[in-house]
């Protein structure tokens, strides 16, 4: 296989789409994070919206519906992660799990009448740019509306967070809920508003998988990705932007893997697989010993309860 | 005090409600969905030594888990502990896989041990010494195991007369568990739970380690005023909890299935975690939560053959129980403020 300048600019194009749900899942996770919420439930929420997404463009056939319906549904299942551990102060982690336990199994139960029902084409945007121009035009056109919206998006995370009002609320009161609870900020509120948030970016995370990149259901779909999206949000810092670089590696490296396989390269694919995960702890343990480093970003107050006495 | 310990039914209760209701929403008759469920699986003696046998490994990982729970550590990757004490375990037993000696058995159990230890002192060391995440690395870790067995079973360790199926070679009998029963499943591993139970019982409450570890889960300062060795508890704790998981997994590899492949484990590490909370991390609780937790596996699979729902049901089931055992802490929360205790007292 000649390493010719039109096939890298295919496989940068099928490394961006590959990157797209983790970008979705792991900018909405980080809004949620950020406000000093640790929401280990986004695998359960990634796949309750592939299905409800399936599920609704089986039923309804029109696109537009099943992508918001997709987005409602990761806001409803991700209510119920937002009720336990801000309105009953229940821990973050036991109930992140439970969420993304009780989402899989769900997703499989209301699913069990979609398996093998063929996909709708998802329509792609500027197609004749995509033919015509070599090399960019694989990179730049020919894809859906939502991979679009999924490389602005961490850019507009980005501005929100450092340069809007509210941006400055959400991070205060995941440095100091305590301090921002004294100002006047409805602590509870703006947490419930960061969870419902990550809950309808996983929720389009999932549907990107179910009608766009594989347009079909299977059991377990997602396949680990929200998983990956978590370790996102750690690789990049709690930064924006470096999630989008981020997500690009690791979704670079799902690609890499296939072709490596197809040109019959002896590095066996569980290494790269394994590698996100591995880079990951790296990062984790450069900016954790780093106490400076890891203050920049990192939500002070992540995973605790907030209790405000009445 | 007799809530603490009795909320854990009505979770229970209400999770059954829970799952009669979205059995009637999916359009079954929800008594007899749930009858499939709870009471048909145990309602012979093949089911219930099925029960013990999903029991077995839930119990172990669950206790070696109450340890790190109780000490405020968040060892979430039980699965992956799990699986590469597999992986070591069955390494010992593919090398004796020609060979027969009462000494084999023995040999992979240790290994397995060692091998989940081994593994959960990734997570302890890096947190100790790099202050890292433990949550974020534990859960980072399982995956890379899983990635490890997989090319293992594809790869270098995978059975040569085996047509390239992603297996090994079987074990010899002397790397297997001993069956308790003819026809049953159940075998000998169930013994290494109990032991477990009976010993972290002791260790918990009758130690100056298990006094520490409810110190410092209670009060990380007190535990630092009184003068305890913050790091070494850490990684104790998470080589006791280590130790529970790799030894589930080679009771999984050495008792019912009997060789490697991908799926040793249902996702035990993780339902596990479950497992615990229901059992408040008391050592006897864990029985009893064990037993719950693995009828739900087991109800999975019988509705699967009878009303045709994909197993996965089982995680609607456990995903559920967490919820309202979480949710029904709440009560208990206030119930606590206004015996005037410190509230963090009964938060994990």
């Amino acid at each position: 296989m000649s390493l010719d300048i039109s096939f890298i600019g295919i496989l940068i194009g099928s490394i961006m789409a590959s990157s797209v749900p983790l970008i979705l899942a792991a900018s909405g996770e980080l809004i949620t994070e950020r406000s000093g919420v640790l929401n280990l439930g986004v695998e359960g929420m990634m796949i309750i919206g592939a299905i409800s997404g399936f599920a609704l463009m089986v039923i309804t056939d029109n696109l537009f519906i099943a992508i918001v319906g997709s987005m409602l549904s990761g806001v409803i299942i991700s209510l119920i992660f937002g009720f336990l551990t801000q309105s009953l102060l229940t821990n973050h982690v036991a109930t992140g799990l439970a969420l993304t336990i009780f989402g899989i199994g769900l997703s499989a139960m209301l699913g069990k009448n979609f398996v093998g029902i063929p996909g709708k084409e998802f329509p792609i945007l500027f197609s004749s740019l995509k033919e015509s121009i070599p090399f960019f035009g694989p990179i730049l056109f020919g894809h859906s509306i939502v991979l679009y919206f999924a490389f602005a998006l961490p850019f507009l995370t980005n501005y929100f967070l450092k340069k809007t009002k509210l941006g400055l609320i959400v991070r205060a009161v995941g440095d100091s809920p305590v301090s921002a609870s004294n100002q006047g900020i409805n602590v509870i509120l703006v947490r419930y508003c960061c969870i419902l948030y990550g809950g309808a970016m996983c929720g389009l995370a999932g549907a990107y998988l179910s009608l766009i990149y594989t347009p079909q259901w299977i059991e377990n779909m997602t396949a680990g990705r929200g998983w990956i999206a978590l370790a996102l949000v750690v690789f990049a810092t709690w930064s924006p932007i470096k999630v989008l670089i981020g997500a690009l590696i690791f979704g670079g490296i799902t690609i890499l893997q296939l072709h490596m396989q197809a040109i019959g390269f002896r590095i066996p694919v569980q290494f790269l697989s394994a590698l996100p995960y591995l880079m990951t702890i790296i990062v984790l343990v450069v900016i954790s010993r780093d106490s400076r480093k890891i203050k920049l970003n990192t939500p002070t107050s992540l995973g605790r309860i907030f209790y405000k006495e009445k | 005090m007799a809530l603490y310990f009795f909320t854990p039914f009505i979770a229970i209760i209400l999770t059954i409600l829970g799952g009669g209701i979205i059995f009637y929403i999916l359009g079954f008759n929800p008594i007899e969905a749930l009858k499939f469920y709870f009471i048909t699986p145990i309602s012979n003696l093949y089911g219930l030594s099925e029960l013990l046998l999903k029991a077995t490994p839930l119990c172990l990982i669950a206790i070696g888990l109450s340890f790190c729970f109780k000490s405020n550590n968040w060892n979430i990757g039980a699965e992956g502990q799990l699986t590469f004490g597999a992986i070591v375990g069955g390494g010992v037993a593919l090398l004796f896989y020609n060979q027969e000696g009462f000494y084999i058995l023995p040999l992979v159990i240790i290994a397995g041990a060692i091998g989940g230890m081994i593994f959960a002192l990734i997570p302890a060391i890096l947190k100790t010494y790099f202050n890292t995440n433990e949550i974020l690395v534990s859960l980072m870790l399982v995956y890379v195991s899983k990635l490890l067995l997989d090319y293992l079973v594809v790869g270098p360790w995978s059975n040569p007369e085996g047509f390239n199926f992603p297996e090994t070679r079987q074990f010899s009998d002397s790397s297997r568990m001993p069956l308790l029963f003819e026809g049953l499943r159940i075998h000998a591993g169930i013994f290494l739970a109990l032991a477990a139970v009976m010993l972290s019982w002791f260790v918990l409450y009758k130690t100056y380690l298990g006094f520490q570890i409810k110190v410092s889960g209670l009060s990380l300062k007190t535990a630092k005023y009184a003068g305890f060795k913050g790091k070494t508890m850490i990684l104790v704790v998470f080589m006791i909890s280590g130790a529970c998981a790799g030894l589930a997994g080679v009771g999984e590899i050495t008792g019912p299935i009997g060789q490697l492949h991908r799926m040793i484990s249902p996702d035990y590490g993780f339902t596990a975690i479950i497992v615990a909370f229901l059992g408040r991390l008391n050592p006897f609780g864990i029985i009893f939560a064990s037993l719950v937790v693995a009828l739900t596996y087991l109800g999975a699979e019988t509705a699967q053959i009878f009303l045709q729902i994909p197993k996965y049901t089982g995680q609607v089931f456990q995903g559920m129980i967490l919820f309202f055992l979480l949710a029904s802490d709440y009560l208990l929360f206030f119930k606590v403020k206004i015996l005037n205790l410190k509230k963090n007292e009964l938060r994990y």
